[in-house]
């Protein structure tokens, strides 16, 4: 190898560009010859302030922003979908939503309406004949424990006799294709079926009452759970009956 | 409303081109030596890597962004008409720069102080076209030889030759600056 080469090479040796054979043959040049040798280490020593200073430069932020106003989004001020909201009566406050945010909203709402029919469908399952409960009781010290074990949950059972809503027993149901408790009440002759299943999120959420096929179903959020009490009963009944139990609910936590 | 290909391809594009914004901008800066007529070309590239997305096939993206830069460079460098520095193999007084320093005679004295990266970028502006690229590409923007072939379009011997010249210039302006600090 000539001095020519090897100046030329001792760049690729000092970035690992050689394979081993080449890398044998220069550094064996380098060792027998002193000009060489001086080359490569003052190369190596630029190479090395140059990897200790920062050469860098950073885009302007202004910049990122442009090239990301310039790429096509679906998301972004559509007249279409704000008419998709309007559908759902969400009004403007949704519309005024981030462009992410209202994606996620109209998703969210198409999931609330199925598992709103999944919740309606299993309380006119358990309507029919031998259906309603797995466990008959009146105590709740006996329907509380029947879950153990067979819910990733355990949902509150509290005895509202006293309230007018009389506690009938417990039910395992499936909504969303998964396990789910079902708590029975009846006040009169109206069979109230108070569905617990779990969730990610802790934060309270207000009551609510839609309704479908003729059933009410008033459904919130609280400590983890979500809860949806579906009856034939009317919505101020059933909603006197979600207060009830939160407050009762509330008593025991405090309690 | 753009059509759903449309906007999934966006979001390809942007998971895979935008986090080299920075690699980018900073090639960007030492071509065109402006911070303004960098930010229009990146903007440019970036608007044509879009348009040609579809016959990117990888793998690697930061040379395809890279080359697409350095046509859109060559473009401003054509209207520059004031400064026309195109970046090509034109064998001009760069070649005859002398791999070999005289005053290397006696490295183990020779220790190049550190400077700040300031001092450091304005040397790498005095670098001549095609070197200054090949150097920025394999020094800051840390491809591989083969990368910064693929991305020039010149075979990797070019690239070695280019870069060896490049820092023998480097150290030379270096040392330079050095005899005049001293």
């Amino acid at each position: 190898m000539t001095c020519d080469e090897a100046r030329i090479l001792l760049h690729a040796l000092l970035d690992n560009e050689l394979d081993a054979g080449h890398a044998r043959e220069v550094e064996a040049h380098v060792a027998g010859c002193p000009n060489c040798t001086a080359e490569l280490a003052a190369q190596r020593e630029m190479q090395r302030v140059l990897a200790d200073t920062n050469l860098r430069y950073t885009a302007p932020a202004s910049l990122r922003s442009r090239i990301e106003a310039s790429l096509p989004q679906a998301q972004r001020q559509q007249p279409s979908r704000r008419a998709v909201l309007r559908g759902f009566a969400m009004g403007s406050a949704v519309s005024a939503l981030a462009a992410s945010g209202v994606v996620a909203v109209v998703l969210r709402q198409d999931d609330q309406q199925r598992i709103l029919s999944e919740v309606v469908s299993a309380h006119l399952r358990s309507l029919q004949a031998g259906h309603l409960t797995d466990v008959v009781s009146t105590d709740q010290h006996t329907v509380k424990p029947w879950f153990n074990g067979k819910l990733d949950v355990a949902p509150p059972v509290i005895d509202l006799t006293a309230q007018g809503f009389t506690l009938v027993g417990g039910r395992l149901d499936y909504i969303d294709a998964r396990a789910i408790g079902a708590v029975v009440y009846k006040r009169r002759q109206h069979v109230i079926n108070l569905f617990v299943s779990q969730t990610a999120s802790t934060e309270h959420r207000p009551p609510k009452t839609q309704s479908m096929q003729g059933f009410n179903c008033r459904r919130w959020g609280d400590r983890g759970l979500n809860f949806w009490a579906v009856s034939d009963l009317g919505a101020d009944e059933l909603a006197e009956f979600v207060d009830k139990f939160d407050a009762a609910m509330k008593a025991n936590v405090e309690g | 409303m753009p059509a759903t290909d449309d906007v999934q391809k966006a979001q390809r594009f942007r998971e895979a081109a935008l986090p080299h914004l920075d690699d980018v901008y900073t090639l960007a800066r030492y071509l065109l030596r402006d911070a303004s007529d960098a930010e229009d070309a990146v903007q440019e590239c970036y608007l044509r890597a879009l348009k040609h997305f579809d016959s990117y096939r990888g793998p690697a993206m930061k040379p395809w962004l890279f080359a697409i830069l350095r046509n859109v460079c060559n473009a401003e460098y054509a209207r520059r008409a004031h400064r026309p520095t195109p970046i090509e193999d034109t064998p001009g007084a760069a070649e005859q720069t002398p791999l070999w320093q005289e005053t290397e005679a006696n490295p183990e004295t020779e220790v190049l102080r550190s400077r700040d990266a300031g001092a450091i970028r304005k040397l790498i502006d005095t670098l001549a076209e095609p070197f200054k690229e090949t150097f920025v590409l394999r020094e800051i923007n840390n491809l591989s030889y083969r990368e910064i072939a693929e991305a020039v379009g010149v075979p990797v011997g070019t690239v070695m030759s280019r870069l060896a010249r490049a820092r023998a210039m480097l150290r030379a302006a270096w040392m330079a600056g050095e005899e005049q600090a001293r």
